[in-house]
């Protein structure tokens, strides 16, 4: 082991078991915080907590778990690994079951499983793989190619109906593409593209409530007590945190439950309440720390596939945080996405954990390959 | 283009196009990130203040306390009006998803009727949506016992405590205490235009009539608050501050209990009213209307059918015939008439005019009749009044003139409200030519003044104001105001209540007071005078004159016969009596609806009444 690191035993022996260093501290960093702001958001609830540190060691086993998985096996994997998600979500479009008025989940008996959690990896593996099987800049064809494998499960887990998850599974098949390295030109084109299919989208594929939270979003005011009371009582929470907050465990508006849905999606108006605007720059510190140290280990990767499979995974972690937060503090509309590694939340913390060892897998797994 | 498929793949170039595309990335992180941090910046610094408020605002509610209502006492300290806790069944919609269900839930577990959902649901379309609206008042323990076992089951649905009015002697104050109510849209709208809508936030019930309208400003206190903390369900968390509510003052009566009590039991038979006052302050001691009823029913809010029974009886029990109650006075008016006729030297002591039963006018033939159809033969003001003789003050009537009279008569207070502390008061008539004019629009005729010499026609009095305007004969000159309540809160009188005697008589000989109260001595004190029977063997010495109203016209040559007329249509009872005669301290009128002479009548109600006031001691002073 050639590691550049050498002098201090506790680095080489993390790098041995393929774990990023400086990214593991970020991470634990989140993870300290989020727990910390979680403890007063669930209303100092210690089952929650509980629930919450038994969920983060399973993500935390799993990211460590895909770690030691060479980037060539995952490559190799991608594509039937995606032909089996495809196959899942047609498999819960027919015997899933219902929950709030949605068909996301799969009951493998022992337990409730969402395949869509599975395409947010194998949507960008599977186009990256696919790109990274030619020559960069992709051509044009090869572009249609991977557009294609972003739209069949992105229109499947929409019908479910689940426009978050759909919106970001296709966006992180579209960050493979714009990292290969397609024109500008395209991209603008397809942005030409995009914004003509807004309206198709408006009238036939978002259902009423989505576009109820749509217009809420423009004007939250209009229905206070309705379904503007969630973004006016979280600007509320957030506006009152003022620069330094009311104190941890001190914010009324959670403590008191004005806030919907504060330990989950609004856990960001909580934080911003009681840590002030200096816990929001501290936050936005890590979570930028964090998405700068993923995109050093992708530049600094050995093939295109690692690159752009790692680059996309960051990307999309990227917009949890931003949607997330750009909802909660009234930039965006209310679409149910959670805050990452903050939010109380079971799935999909195990897969972005997931994500992160298969970049955790990349920056570890390139020397070896070169030095042969 | 597939030829170039083969293209050996240059990994410099690729590497360099996609760490372009990586700064680029991270400088577009950034920027998102401070579009972020600049939202954030405008929330929570640039407008910290109004999201401050707003949350304060959300976590902060002020809730208003209701003050004790002040509580009213007799004259010897015994409660007439308190407060006692009941409870109610509320529901604040804002809490409750499925109305009807939680309804139709409550329904198996509580009786309410059809009525008391109708009104609750037209309160909750009425009101706000996060006030508690009661669906159900004054809950018996078993109710209050289940709802509690139950409370779980019903979110939004509560039991609440609160102080009700209660009149523990029920009917026998009625008239004279008045009652609350709920506060109606009407008195919303004028303690509004008062400026005094804040101060009864927390406050539901507001005094109906009576002294607890009269009285409502003293009695209702001042609003407390409390600013409490609660949560997103409104719940109370915790009391930040609280300043008590001022409980009202309370209020003390001059009418005594017992007097009360006696004077309901001796009008049980009859319709009327008994009022005795203090002649020389105005303090009432008595004040009875029969038929009365029980106003704990409208504390409450009465249901429709009490309420129908009570407006459309033919006892016409709602109205105060003390204060309302207008009658023809009679001849109890004829002391008054004779301070004038002496005054005026119309008349003197040695007058003496001859009675032959009847009188004519000049040039007329009809005949005023005098109650004794054979007459009294010569007749001075002494028998004019022990005996009542009626063509006596026919004969001074026309010589005196309608003007003579109207003016002296508004002057002693008849024809004018005595301004008694409640507001349902009647000023009945002392008619003027002005006022035949402006009503019949006809001129007075002496045939008019006939009549009025004996308080017949146009002249009535409430019985209230015939012994208020009784009080210038007594107080040479001075009239007084009356008044139930003499003092605010133990004692600590507030003088703006209570007037003190007015001069309103400018009397030339005072001897004439000392005449008038003479001839109403001897009507008691006399052998044949018309009250001399109802007193024989009082304890104390009193004065009186009897009055009989007829309320149906008797042909020319017709007798009165009571029994051949309806019996609505009878003579009314009247009696205006005071003892003791030399300095009264007691002023009693009796006015019976329907129930014959006067003197056989009204005359002995007058004396239980004040067998009991000096055999009692309900007059401390003395």
């Amino acid at each position: 082991m050639n590691d550049d690191f050498t002098g201090n035993a506790r680095h080489s022996r993390l790098a041995q078991f393929h774990i990023d260093t400086p990214l593991l501290l970020g991470l634990l960093a989140l993870i300290g915080f989020g727990l910390m702001v979680l403890y007063s958001a669930s209303g100092q609830s210690i089952v929650m907590m509980e629930r919450q540190i038994v969920r983060l060691g399973i993500a935390l086993a799993v990211m460590i778990a895909f770690a030691q998985i060479k980037p060539q096996t995952l490559k190799r994997w991608s594509f039937p690994l995606f032909l089996v998600g495809v196959a899942l979500l047609v498999a819960v479009m027919l015997v899933g079951s219902v929950g709030k008025g949605a068909q996301r989940w799969l009951d493998l008996g022992f337990m409730m499983f969402q395949p869509s959690e599975i395409m947010k990896l194998a949507v960008p593996m599977a186009v990256a793989w696919f790109i990274a099987s030619h020559s960069l800049p992709p051509r044009i064809l090869h572009l249609l190619g991977g557009v294609l494998m972003c739209a069949v499960p992105t229109l499947l887990i929409a019908q479910q109906p689940d426009l978050g998850t759909s919106i970001l599974i296709a966006t992180a098949g579209v960050f493979v593409l714009f990292l290969s390295g397609m024109s500008w030109r395209l991209i603008a084109f397809v942005a030409g593209l995009i914004s003509a299919f807004l309206p198709i989208l408006w009238l036939f594929l978002m259902r009423e409530y989505q576009r109820q939270r749509v217009l809420t979003f423009l004007n939250p005011e209009s229905d206070p007590l309705g379904s503007g009371y969630h973004i006016i009582q979280s600007k509320i929470a957030i506006g009152s945190g003022g620069f330094d907050g009311k104190g941890w465990l001190h914010g009324t508006q959670s403590q008191l439950e004005f806030l919907p849905e504060r330990h989950t999606d609004f856990i960001f108006a909580v934080l911003s309440e009681e840590f002030g605007m200096l816990g929001v720059l501290i936050l936005l510190a890590i979570y930028l720390f964090i998405i700068v140290r993923c995109m050093i280990i992708s530049s600094r990767a050995q093939d295109n596939y690692s690159k752009l499979v790692a680059g996309s995974f960051t990307l999309t972690f990227f917009v949890y945080v931003f949607v997330n937060i750009g909802m909660v503090s009234g930039l965006l509309p209310v679409v149910g996405v959670p805050l990452p590694l903050v939010s109380f939340g079971g799935t999909s913390m195990v897969t972005l954990m997931a994500a992160f060892g298969v970049i955790m897998s990349v920056g570890t797994h390139k020397r070896m390959l070169a030095a042969p | 283009m597939f030829k170039k498929r083969v293209a050996i793949q240059d990994f410099a170039a690729e590497s360099r196009l996609f760490n372009q595309r990586a700064v680029f990335a991270i400088l577009f992180v950034v920027l998102m990130f401070s579009v972020i941090v600049f939202n954030q910046y405008q929330l929570q610094i640039v407008s910290y203040q109004d999201y401050q408020t707003r949350s304060e605002g959300n976590r902060i509610k002020v809730v208003p306390l209701a003050p004790n209502r002040g509580l009213i006492y007799d004259r010897s300290g015994i409660l007439l009006a308190e407060n006692r806790p009941v409870f109610s069944l509320e529901l604040i919609p804002e809490q409750i998803n499925d109305m009807a269900g939680t309804l139709a839930e409550l329904a198996t577990l509580i009786e309410f009727t059809a009525e008391q959902q109708d009104a609750f649901l037209k309160q909750v379309r009425a009101q706000r949506r996060f006030n508690s609206i009661t669906l159900k008042e004054q809950l018996d323990d078993q109710e209050v016992a289940i709802l509690a076992a139950n409370q779980h089951r019903f979110p939004g649905v509560t039991v609440e405590a609160r102080l009700s009015r209660h009149y523990p002697f029920g009917d026998l104050f009625t008239h004279a205490l008045g009652y609350i109510g709920k506060i109606n849209t009407r008195e919303l709208q004028q303690l509004e235009l008062d400026g005094e809508a804040a101060n009864y936030a927390a406050s539901r019930d507001i005094g109906k009539i009576g002294l607890e309208r009269f009285y409502q400003r003293e009695l209702h206190g001042t609003m407390g608050y409390q600013e409490v903390e609660v949560n997103n369900r409104g719940r109370l968390i915790r009391v930040l501050r609280s300043v008590p509510a001022v409980s009202g003052q309370n209020i003390q009566l001059g009418i005594d209990v017992g007097l009360q009590l006696t004077a309901q039991q001796i009008l049980k038979q009859h319709r009327g009213a008994i009022v005795a006052i203090d002649p020389r302050d105005g303090a009432v001691l008595a004040f009875y209307s029969n038929p009365s009823y029980d106003p704990n029913l409208f504390v409450h809010g009465i249901s429709s059918a009490n309420y129908n029974e009570l407006l459309n009886s033919r006892d016409r029990p709602l109205i105060n015939r003390v204060t309302q109650g207008v009658y023809p006075p009679a001849s109890t008016i004829k002391p008054h008439l004779a301070l004038l006729g002496l005054e005026s030297r119309t008349i003197t002591t040695s007058t003496k005019i001859w009675d032959p039963g009847y009188y004519t006018l000049p040039n007329s033939d009809h005949r005023f009749r005098d109650h004794i159809r054979w007459g009294h033969g010569w007749v001075d003001i002494y028998t004019a009044i022990t005996k009542s003789c009626d063509t006596f003050f026919y004969d001074m009537g026309i010589k005196l003139g309608i003007d003579r009279i109207s003016e002296y008569m508004h002057k002693m207070g008849f024809g004018e409200k005595t301004g008694i502390d409640i507001l349902e008061e009647s000023s009945a008539n002392m008619p003027s030519r002005g006022w035949k004019r402006a009503r019949h629009n006809q001129p007075w005729y002496p045939g008019d003044t006939v009549p009025l010499s004996i308080g017949q026609s146009y002249w009535t009095t409430t019985p209230l104001q015939l012994a208020v305007a009784t009080t210038p004969l007594l107080n040479r000159g001075k009239l007084v105001t009356p008044h139930m309540v003499t003092a605010f809160n133990n004692g600590e009188i507030t003088a703006a209540n209570i007037l003190p005697p007015r001069q309103v008589l400018e009397v030339e000989n005072e001897q004439n007071y000392a005449v008038v109260m003479d001839t109403m001595h001897q009507t008691v004190s006399t052998l044949g005078g018309t009250a001399h029977r109802a007193f024989i063997g009082a304890q104390y010495s009193s004065a009186g004159k009897t009055g009989t109203a007829q309320l149906a016209a008797i042909a020319q040559d017709a007798k009165y016969n009571a029994d051949a007329i309806d019996e609505r249509l009878r003579d009314n009872a009247m009696y205006l009596g005071y003892a003791p005669y030399d300095k009264p301290t007691i002023l009693v009128v009796v006015a019976l609806e329907n129930a014959g002479g006067g003197g056989s009548n009204a005359a002995p109600l007058a004396r239980q009444l004040m067998d009991y006031y000096f055999t009692a001691g309900v007059n401390r002073d003395e």
